[in-house]
């Protein structure tokens, strides 16, 4: 049972890491918490859904069209939600925090219109080839995902730190008028991040889907909130921390199910959260205290 | 002195309204043989708002009934509909609407059990018999002698479809999973360890999940690495039909028994395959083989171009139990109606047998149903 608990862990602590990484993508660049974010993904799951168990196409066509589909939804948040209150004389930061709130209910809402309230079945063939190692069966979706988290950090990192795109991105986060000044284009760059952030979210709905096999329009809310909460663990901006925090939440939640009380999976995983931030409070990767940047 | 005058006003019309509810009273004769007896009769639904599809099909329901009733001609009812929008406050408006200025003899409903905890007290002092049709939460008769229900609780249905699956199958060992943040998954958990308990069942463990939850492999494996002979499970359709599908892919292939949430071929279409031999008991059973229950369901099919559910078929019953007593109390007076009908012994219905017991409760053998070959079946 342990391996067995040892891999649901893992491929639940992947998509948290996932959905994770779009967060801390937002916050790096523009100190915004992005609360849309969950509801982009679960509209990715649900285009993934009708692309694959509606239209019967492959795999690949699926993640291309959630891809194209939530970062066009990046895009319009960008420019109707964002962009309208950056750098408006007396705006409170604050007041992006809340538009993509009304963003997010917003989309909760159209599903709910669209999909219904009800659980939608996620069918793909995929989702059925398992291979078994000793008394332990494991299915080939698990391991795509471990992969693809890994894979997206790697990427992201590798960009952040060694492109000329990354170098700019940096450079923004640290100063948007001095970036902007140096020459870099600031709203190009930030529609970028978002424009990834939310892709990166469509291929986390997929990869939900696959992995439970169902899909509802309340998802994004439950997972949105985890991955909050995994920003805050792992430290703000932090790549790896949003990884590795990921990967200990859900660890912790499918471990205290296994040994502990299911009653208690939630309660266990944020008491852990609170004590590591008390010992760390810039979070397991976070960086320098805010005044330093700024 | 104006003061005076409008004092004198008030005062007046409060004598005459006296007199003239005084009169009314006086002038209601008891119903001499032979001519019909004529009778309000009050509804409160949920007409609007969240859960006005459980009042659709309860005034649906009530109305064919109605229709039935009154074209034999032995009584003549009138219904009089309030919406209570599933509120405990606008239920217990309506209420005091329909006994007060209404002056029914009887109301059916309210919907929910909470708003029959605020309509309930108030027809209870009044004296009107008042009749939940899809009340099923503990206390409800018990609120007073003028409270009665015709809706199965879950403490009945669940020792029905525990007890048979138990003896089938020969279970010994069980695991119990519920939903923890819902009052009505709780109290059906309850009542299957209680029942389990009683059984002399070993439980071997106890998993909970929360509402909306997409992952349930953790509480899954644990359950299947303790290899019980059942699953009982107090859960919703929405989350319940998730569970077992992935309960059936990652090999845990014992029957599941589940509460009266699972009662819904919702679970057929969210689980496909997965749903078969899940176990549930339930007062209602539309493809029951019964000329009577067949009757039914091809009435309100016409009327209403859907299938009956079960809380169209308990309101029929409940507007034939409401008229039969009235029948037998030969005329349309509040006392002697409620009296007749925490009488009332084995009715027959479209949902089953029928009687009271002495705390105005359900007496009824529920249906034991199994998922076999893509729908609902009589389980044995």
């Amino acid at each position: 049972m342990f391996l067995e608990q040892l891999i649901n862990g893992i491929t639940l602590g992947s998509i948290y890491a996932i959905v994770a990484l779009g967060y801390t993508l937002v916050f790096g660049v523009l100190d915004i918490i992005n609360m849309a974010h969950g509801e982009i993904f679960m509209i990715g799951a649900f285009v993934g859904m009708l692309i694959m168990s509606k239209a019967g196409a492959p795999l690949p066509v699926a993640f291309l069209g959630a891809i194209v589909v939530t970062a066009a939804m990046g895009l319009l948040l960008e420019r109707f939600a964002l962009r309208p209150l950056r750098g408006r004389p007396g705006a409170s930061h604050l007041a992006s925090l809340i538009s993509t709130i009304g963003v997010s209910i917003l989309l909760e809402n159209v599903a709910h219109k669209i999909f219904g309230s009800g659980n939608h079945l996620f069918e793909t063939p995929f989702a059925e080839i398992s291979f078994t190692i000793g008394p332990v069966t494991i299915y080939l979706v698990q391991v795509v995902i471990l992969l693809i988290s890994l894979l997206l950090m790697a990427g992201l990192s590798l960009w952040l730190s060694r492109t000329r795109a990354g170098k700019a991105l940096r450079a923004a986060a640290e100063n948007l008028e001095t970036a902007e000044l140096l020459g870099v284009d600031t709203n190009r760059m930030i529609t970028t991040t978002v424009v990834i952030a939310s892709a990166m979210g469509g291929v986390a709905g997929v990869l939900v889907g696959m992995a439970f096999n169902y899909i509802n329009n309340q998802i994004g809310l439950s997972m949105g909130l985890k991955g909050l909460a995994i920003i805050i663990f792992g430290g703000m901006g932090s790549v790896y921390g949003a990884m590795a925090g990921g990967l200990i939440l859900g660890l912790s939640e499918t471990f205290v199910v296994a040994y502990g009380s299911s009653g208690y999976r939630d309660a266990i995983a944020f008491v852990a959260i609170i004590v590591i931030l008390l010992i760390k409070p810039q979070g397991l990767f976070g960086q320098a205290p805010a005044e330093a940047k700024r | 002195m104006k003061r005076n005058v409008r004092l004198f006003a008030v005062v007046a019309c409060a004598l005459f309204a006296f007199v003239f509810m005084g009169a009314e009273k006086a002038r209601k004769p008891a119903a001499p043989k032979g001519e019909p007896i004529k009778a309000k009769i009050g509804v409160i639904s949920i007409i609007t708002g969240q859960g006005a599809a459980y009042g659709e099909a309860i005034t649906n329901g009530i109305k064919l009934a109605r229709d039935e009733v009154n074209a034999k001609g032995d009584v003549l009812i009138d219904l009089k509909i309030e919406d209570s929008s599933g509120k405990q406050e606008q239920a217990l408006a309506a209420a005091q609407k329909l006994i007060n200025s209404e002056k029914v003899v009887a109301i059916i409903g309210p919907t929910l059990s909470n708003e029959m905890f605020a309509a309930g007290p108030e027809a209870n002092a009044s004296g009107v018999p008042i009749m939940g049709t899809s009340t099923t939460a503990k206390g409800i008769p018990q609120i007073g002698k003028f409270v009665f229900r015709n809706s199965m609780p879950e403490s009945q249905a669940i020792p029905a479809s525990v007890g048979q699956a138990v003896k089938k199958h020969n279970i010994k060992k069980v695991a119990l999973l519920y939903g923890n943040d819902d009052a009505f998954t709780k109290s059906g958990f309850d009542t299957m360890k209680e029942v389990a308990e009683k059984l002399k069942l070993n439980i071997v463990t106890i998993q909970e999940f929360q509402k909306g939850q997409a992952d349930y492999k953790a509480q899954l494996t644990k359950i299947a690495s303790l290899a019980p002979d059942a699953v009982f499970c107090s859960a919703l359709y929405n989350e319940g039909g998730v569970i077992l599908a992935q309960a059936r892919k990652m090999g845990l292939k014992v029957p599941f028994v589940g509460g009266n949430g699972f009662n819904s071929p919702k679970v057929i279409e969210i689980a496909k395959e997965a749903a078969e031999g899940l176990i549930v008991a339930t007062p209602w059973f539309g493809e029951k083989n019964d000329p009577k229950v067949k009757a039914f369901v091809a009435k309100y099919e016409k009327a209403f171009g859907k299938k009956p559910d079960q809380f169209a078929a308990q309101a029929y019953d409940a507007f034939y139990i409401m008229t039969n007593a009235l029948k037998a109390a030969g005329a349309a007076d509040r006392t002697k109606l409620r009296d007749a009908l925490a009488a009332t012994k084995n009715f027959q219905g479209v949902v089953g047998r029928f009687s009271f017991d002495a705390e105005r409760d359900v007496v009824m053998t529920p249906s034991v149903l199994v998922v076999k070959g893509g729908k609902f079946a009589i389980f044995n």
